[in-house]
């Protein structure tokens, strides 16, 4: 995102209401542009001699998919990006995305030791995706397949899990189809992250990228529960894989709750737009939540030209699901954060006017209002506080609302695996869900092969 | 400020800082330029005999090894000595001397090893004014396939028969360039000292290929598919030089003979080094030609600054100061005992330390739980490869054992006497103490 100068606001600007063309085609096209702009050849070089090449490094213990970090950082460093990103790609196929949306900051990045030695770690993230990047551009899929193996996997939903769940068996040997409910592939890749982490529709060109290996069949609009059950795909395959997310979102529990519109949805019609200066925002907007969709949508909210956007959350600062470089980029882009203050009603007639919120403490470790209130001018109102798994197939053992698993994914049935969100455990995070998609292929392969 | 006013074989200059017989020092134009920036002297660059001058390759002359950020850490060159005609050189010479007589301006000189060639050229130079001249028994590259250069440099007989010549046919100092392309500098040093001259500089470039282009296979600087091996210079050969230097400033035999040290000074720190080994000034290149000619402000500001804090007011305070310390390994006292020491609160947890003395050491550090690196002096041989691998400045050291205490590895008190090989009891030729 260029660094964005501020004019006095036009009266179109500040239109009252949802209404579209805030801003201008050159303001969006500014606004939404590369987050991370891509490292050149020689901004790599000199990034990648930061790194230490550490013993058992610790930004490879931080990393979800034990990515050999040292090792693909000192391979840029000798000139062999392309080695690189097999290294990369050995341990998460969709080490492209994840080089753009993982939080780095709370993950290898942190845990780097030039973040302890001078509060500047070696830009892991930025290298990753010159790796991968340089890797994607020559066009040829880093993988064969191994010979057929004859068994067949369903996976459903073609998420971060069911992506690398898919490719890895695809690699060794299965034929794998993909059900995925949506009109197109890419989970929250394509419909659920902000447009400036992941511009220039990498997500869909990451998809074709992977399905190049071949093996990979993928039925759109294919929702379990509705075109296709459980019990139809155990029938029908050797084993199943479970990928789908999480379809539905919580309740927000206020008055004219009904008036608030779901961010994910937001976040997805937006990312589906071809022109956001068609896109309609408000012009004040609140966004109730505190994590990663929570400010997703609000900092897209101010980049779409609200005047004023603010972050609703109700638990104090270091609660906040959202890292602190998120937070920090929010502030940045002019997003208000209030802590400690939940919805008490959405106001309005027909449509938001206004949205009070009452002040919380926490008290004997519980969070109680504190009968203190506020209310601020809103036309639109979102809310971003979680999302749940919906249409669970009989037979699974729910934990938390979510899908239990042992080991590598394995559910309470034989034949089914699952992984990414809607599975219990693990952080939500595009990189966990490569991860134990991929972890979960590996024993499916195991079992269907007869060594496990 | 300290006053870095030298005299080196009574040549005076401004500064110990001269610009290396080299590319710098080609012409009036660059040598003008070197003097108004600041630089205490030139040698300009070697000139050969009268008549038509050498050719250089129409391709590229230099090659590159680079550290991060593509800093430059050595440099190789294919080049030969002036391609100009020596009268131009000689006039141009005599032009600079003229404007700059507080600059010392010495030429280098290589022509044929026949006394003819050399009796031929010398009346010329010292009619430019030219403070004094230096011998070119140094490239390793092209003129030493003619029997010059390093060819000349890799046998000291005719060093000392060339230096005689130009003793016998000069009058002002005569410096002899050595090369390190041989297997003991000593010999060199030595036959120049025989032969009269008045000093010797060093080191000139070691024979080098930087780099194989591995698309064709050829050595770089590639001209047309095909590569020569160069002559190597900058930072990276220091350590090279500063050994010879030493060797030749410590040997009896040529102890006393002024030496102009050479060898990828880039800094004041650098120039502190070689003159405290017994160079009486230092002779640069690689910098400039990295840099430009203004580095020699930061080289001038660093030294007077240190000379300051360490009381010195002149150069002549601290040259050869080493010297004395540099031994032979025998006689490295043994009762010495350190223990490496990890701070650790500078400590980052890079595990740096530990891979090094795990995999290719002592295995002398244990990593605990919570990546906590701690020496176990009972393996730690103080071999200091540790510190060397730490990227944090100080946060391994080495910590002497004091006398009387137990060496947790050897089980033996700590003596407090010097002890060294010769008297050592597994040296079967030990002396026993009287």
């Amino acid at each position: 995102m260029g660094a964005s100068t501020q004019k006095a606001s036009t009266r179109k600007e500040r239109a009252d209401g949802i209404v579209a063309g805030r801003r201008t085609k050159a303001q969006i096209a500014d606004n939404f542009s590369d987050l991370h702009p891509p490292l050149a050849p020689h901004e790599a070089a000199v990034a990648a001699d930061r790194c230490y090449f550490c013993h058992d490094a610790p930004c490879v213990t931080a990393c979800p998919t034990d990515i050999d970090i040292p090792l693909f950082i000192r391979q840029i460093q000798t000139g062999s990006p392309m080695g690189a990103a097999q290294t990369i790609f050995d341990q998460n196929i969709l080490g492209g995305m994840c080089a753009r949306v993982c939080p780095t900051e709370t993950l290898c990045e942190e845990a780097c030791v030039r973040e302890t030695a001078e509060s500047r770690p070696v830009e892991i993230g930025r290298l990753q995706r010159y790796a991968t990047d340089t890797a994607m551009r020559a066009n040829k899929h880093p993988y064969d397949r191994a010979a057929p193996t004859g068994k067949t996997v369903a996976i459903v939903g073609a998420g971060p899990a069911g992506l690398a769940c898919a490719h890895r068996l695809a690699m060794l040997g299965h034929d794998v189809v993909i059900h995925e409910a949506r009109p197109k592939p890419g989970g929250l890749n394509e419909y659920g992250i902000a447009a400036y982490k992941t511009p220039m529709n990498f997500a869909a060109a990451e998809v074709d990228w992977l399905l190049s290996i071949g093996g990979i069949t993928i039925e759109t609009g294919s929702a379990l529960g509705e075109a296709i059950s459980l019990d139809g795909l155990r029938t029908n395959y050797d084993a199943v894989f479970l990928g789908m997310g999480l379809g539905g979102v919580n309740a927000l529990r206020a008055e004219g709750a009904d008036m608030a519109e779901d961010a994910v949805s937001f976040i997805a019609d937006l990312r589906q737009s071809a022109d956001l200066t068609v896109l309609p925002i408000g012009r004040d907007v609140v966004v109730i939540g505190g994590g990663m969709t929570a400010i997703d949508a609000a900092v897209q909210s101010k980049l779409l030209g609200a005047e004023n956007v603010t972050v609703a959350y109700r638990r104090g600062q270091e609660d906040m699901g959202a890292s602190r470089f998120e937070q920090d980029l929010a502030a940045s882009k002019g997003v208000k954060l209030m802590f400690n203050v939940q919805p008490d009603a959405v106001k309005g007639d027909g449509k938001v006017e206004a949205i009070t919120l009452t002040y919380t403490e926490t008290r004997d470790g519980k969070l109680e209002p504190t009968g203190e209130t506020a209310t601020l001018p809103a036309d639109q109102v979102f809310k971003a506080i979680g999302q749940t798994l919906v249409a669970v197939p009989d037979g699974l053992t729910l934990e938390g609302g979510k899908i239990a698993v042992t080991g590598p994914g394995r559910t309470a049935l034989a034949d089914v695996w699952a992984g990414g969100d809607c599975a219990a455990g693990g952080e939500d995070l595009t990189v966990t869900a490569v991860a134990e998609g991929r972890d979960a292929a590996m024993d499916i392969h195991a079992k269907l092969t007869g060594a496990a | 400020m300290a006053d870095l006013t030298t005299d080196f074989l009574g040549i005076k200059s401004p500064n110990p800082f001269w610009l290396a017989s080299a590319p710098p020092t080609d012409k009036e134009y660059n040598v003008r330029r070197a003097f108004e920036a600041g630089w205490g002297g030139v040698v300009w660059k070697t000139l050969g005999e009268a008549g038509p001058p050498v050719v250089n390759v129409n391709g590229p002359r230099y090659g590159a090894i680079y550290g991060a950020d593509r800093r430059l850490l050595g440099l190789n060159n294919i080049e030969l000595i002036t391609d100009r005609p020596l009268e131009t050189n000689l006039e141009e010479i005599a032009r600079v001397k003229a404007d700059y007589p507080d600059r010392a301006v010495i030429v280098s000189l290589m022509v044929p090893c026949e006394e003819a060639s050399w009796k031929a050229i010398l009346p010329r130079v010292a009619e430019t004014g030219a403070d004094g001249i230096e011998l070119n028994f140094g490239c390793p590259h092209g003129m030493s396939e003619r029997g010059m250069g390093a060819a000349v440099g890799q046998v000291p007989e005719y060093i000392e028969m060339v230096t005689r010549w130009c003793k016998e046919n000069y009058d002002k100092p005569v410096i002899v360039k050595l090369t390190p392309n041989i297997t003991d500098i000593r010999y060199p040093a030595r036959a120049a000292h025989a032969g009269g001259a008045d000093a010797v500089s060093l080191i000139n470039t070691v024979s080098s290929i930087t780099s194989v282009n591995l698309d064709n296979f050829s050595p770089e600087p590639m001209i047309d598919s095909k590569g020569s091996h160069g002559g190597y210079c900058g930072p990276a050969v220091k350590p090279i030089a500063m050994n010879m230097v030493a060797e030749i400033a410590r040997d009896p035999q040529t102890a006393g003979l002024p030496i102009s040290g050479i060898g990828g000074v880039t800094t004041w720190r650098d120039a502190a080094e070689f003159m405290s080994l017994g160079c009486g000034n230092v002779q640069v290149c690689t910098a400039a030609m990295t840099y430009g000619f203004k580095v020699v402000e930061e080289i001038k500001a660093g030294l007077s600054r240190w000379m300051d804090e360490k009381g010195f007011t002149s150069t002549s305070d601290f040259v050869g100061r080493a010297v004395p310390n540099v031994t032979d390994w025998q006689y490295l006292n043994l009762n010495y005992v350190a223990k490496a020491r990890i701070d650790q609160d500078l400590c980052i947890k890079c595990g740096r330390c530990y891979a090094a003395c795990e995999d290719t050491s002592h295995q002398a550090i244990a990593m605990n739980p919570g990546r906590v690196f701690e020496v176990k002096d009972d393996e730690c041989v103080a071999c200091n490869l540790c510190i060397d691998v730490c990227p944090v400045e100080d946060c391994i050291t080495m910590e002497r054992l004091a006398p009387g205490t137990v060496d947790p590895r050897t089980g033996k008190v700590v003596e407090a006497e010097y002890a060294n090989w010769t008297t050592h009891p597994n040296n079967p030729s030990a002396q026993a103490a009287e």
